[in-house]
């Protein structure tokens, strides 16, 4: 008996890149870790406060598919800040995480053989995702010299003009790259040009530190072929209550929430208590988080250039992309865990054009960002 | 923000961190934070450094206790004049005039209970225009300054993640 066969398409998709680096850390005590993308803050307490709420009213039942009328409501009010119009009724959808989201738009829009443009260094879900849902990824590599800005030439020397769709994640992660309107709109001209529909990733509009975020899906000719993810994991520190949402034409929706009730059925109800209560009076908890990070940011900017380090100045997210000072970044941080117990992510475990960066969270408190620069640069010595 | 109102949440936040802690956290120039510094201490903005101290992990004999002041005032003393007589006590912490049931809020530390009953009846309540006072000894702190005590975190997110 050799056991059920694991489907093909499962079985073409590699493990994770840093599979051997995170088993390596977890082995370890009193690591420092720079390798968490994950706030170190808790969800604002007027948000948990809803959460228990519910629970003792016994709000325990599922909701309507495409999640509480009421959370839809409050998301669209929520994202006319970046110039974004949803219809509540039937162009948006909430999720279990934007993961879901993202996994249920590739299920719903991609046919065998279609190609899938992915713009790296990019987070590690979407290219399995794409395989999952039987497209083809094309990595569309975006460089240092470019401070990781996606461009038209990036793209048509990637081969993008000739996809059927196209991922991104501005603010980004891996390399905390944010974009400017003129710098999307080129990209959202290569999009219409070229009948791309654009999945775009937003979970960090919320954490920008020099200027506020711009969504593709403001451009004309962009709404009706873009779906913005964004979720209550990052900027309101919820990742473990796993809530998100998606936002697009209403066929497209509609085609994911097709998927969604019979998978999920509905997102979590508890969380979506506590995700009304966020994004109606929790707007001082993110923004005091965000001033935390942005501290953050500098901080560990500084100590890269006292010490030498290249890194262009990241304005988004809660992640820097420094240059590493040797040349292989996988063995670099597998040394610095084993040496001084600092983790980072090699930049390849994020795409081929990742390599030879690393990636550090700063969602970590300073007197740790401290101790692991102090402990990197004793390192470097 | 501008420098003044950054460096003052800084500080806030902590007054331990170094100048040069300060200018990599705010973006400032280590001359620039040292200047704004001396000039928010000169103006009387930054008034002073102190500790925030869960005194239950500290072996200590003290004291604290939240006094309520009803005063009664006469064409010739204002708030001002008793509260200048008031604050000059080593005893007294903190000395606010507050709305609604009574006029003073006081915190008063002392090293027995004994020590800050004779505070209060020998040296507070004697003053003429204070008519009422009422003593509530603090049993237990929870939160201070913004600080929870014993809030204890335990990082147990994944290592390292996507």
């Amino acid at each position: 008996m050799t056991g059920p066969s694991i489907a093909e398409r499962v079985r073409e998709v590699p493990p994770s890149g840093i599979r051997r680096f995170f088993e390596l850390a977890e082995e370890m005590d009193d690591v420092i870790s720079l390798g968490v993308g994950e706030p170190d803050f808790t969800a604002p307490w007027r948000a948990r406060e809803k959460a228990i709420e519910s629970l003792e009213l016994g709000q325990t039942s599922y909701t309507a598919n495409r999640g509480m009328k009421a959370l839809r409501e409050a998301i669209a009010s929520h994202v006319e800040k970046w110039d974004l119009t949803y219809d509540p009724d039937d162009e948006i959808l909430v999720t279990a995480g934007a993961s879901e989201a993202l996994d249920l738009t590739f299920r719903a829009l991609v046919d065998p053989g279609d190609v899938v443009a992915v713009v790296q260094p990019s987070y590690v879900s979407y290219i399995p995702d794409v395989m999952f849902a039987g497209g083809t990824a094309l990595p569309v590599p975006t460089r240092a010299e470019d401070d990781f800005v996606l461009t038209p030439e990036a793209l048509a020397d990637a081969g993008a003009d000739r996809a059927d769709m196209l991922v991104l994640c501005y603010p980004n992660n891996p390399t905390g790259a944010t974009m400017t309107r003129d710098e999307l709109a080129r990209v959202a001209e290569f999009a219409c040009e070229h009948d791309l529909t654009v999945i775009s990733d937003e979970i960090y509009a919320d954490l920008t530190y020099t200027r506020s975020h711009t969504s593709i899906a403001s451009f004309d000719g962009m709404r009706d072929r873009t779906i913005v993810y964004n979720g209550f994991s990052k900027a309101y520190a919820m990742t473990g209550l796993r809530l998100g949402y998606a936002l697009g034409p209403s066929n497209v929706i509609g085609a994911m929430n097709r998927i969604h009730q019979y998978t999920m059925l509905s997102a979590p109800t508890t969380p979506q208590y506590a995700a009304i209560e966020a994004l109606e009076s929790c707007d001082e908890s993110v923004e005091e988080m965000r001033t935390q990070y942005d501290r953050r940011r500098k901080f560990v900017l500084s100590r890269f250039e006292d010490m030498g380090i290249d890194c262009f100045e990241a304005t988004g997210a809660f992640y820097v992309f420094p240059e590493c000072p040797w040349e292989d970044a996988s063995a670099f941080a597998e040394a610095l865990l084993e040496a001084e117990k600092v983790a980072m992510v090699p930049g390849s475990a994020f795409g081929e054009c990742g390599a030879g960066h690393l990636r550090v969270s700063y969602a970590t408190g300073l007197s740790d960002l401290r101790t692991a620069m102090d402990r990197l640069e004793r390192f470097l010595d | 923000m501008d420098a003044r109102a950054e460096l003052i949440d800084l500080l806030r936040e902590n007054a331990r961190y170094s100048v040069e802690d300060l200018a990599r956290l705010s973006g400032l120039e280590e001359s620039a934070v040292e200047e704004t510094i001396a000039a928010l201490e000169r103006d009387g903005v930054l008034c002073g450094y102190q500790a925030v101290v869960d005194w239950r992990r500290v072996e200590s004999e003290s004291v604290r206790a939240f006094v309520e002041l009803n005063v009664a005032l006469d064409r010739e003393t204002s708030y001002e004049d008793i509260a200048r007589r008031l604050a000059k006590f080593d005893e007294i912490q903190s000395l606010r005039l507050v709305s609604g049931d009574y006029d003073f809020a006081l915190d008063v530390e002392a090293d027995s209970m004994g020590a800050v009953s004779r505070f209060v009846s020998e040296r507070v309540a004697p003053v003429p225009e204070v008519t009422q006072t009422v003593t509530h000894y603090i049993m237990e702190s929870y939160k201070e300054r913004g600080i929870e005590f014993d809030d204890g975190y335990d990082d147990d997110r994944l290592s390292v993640t996507p």
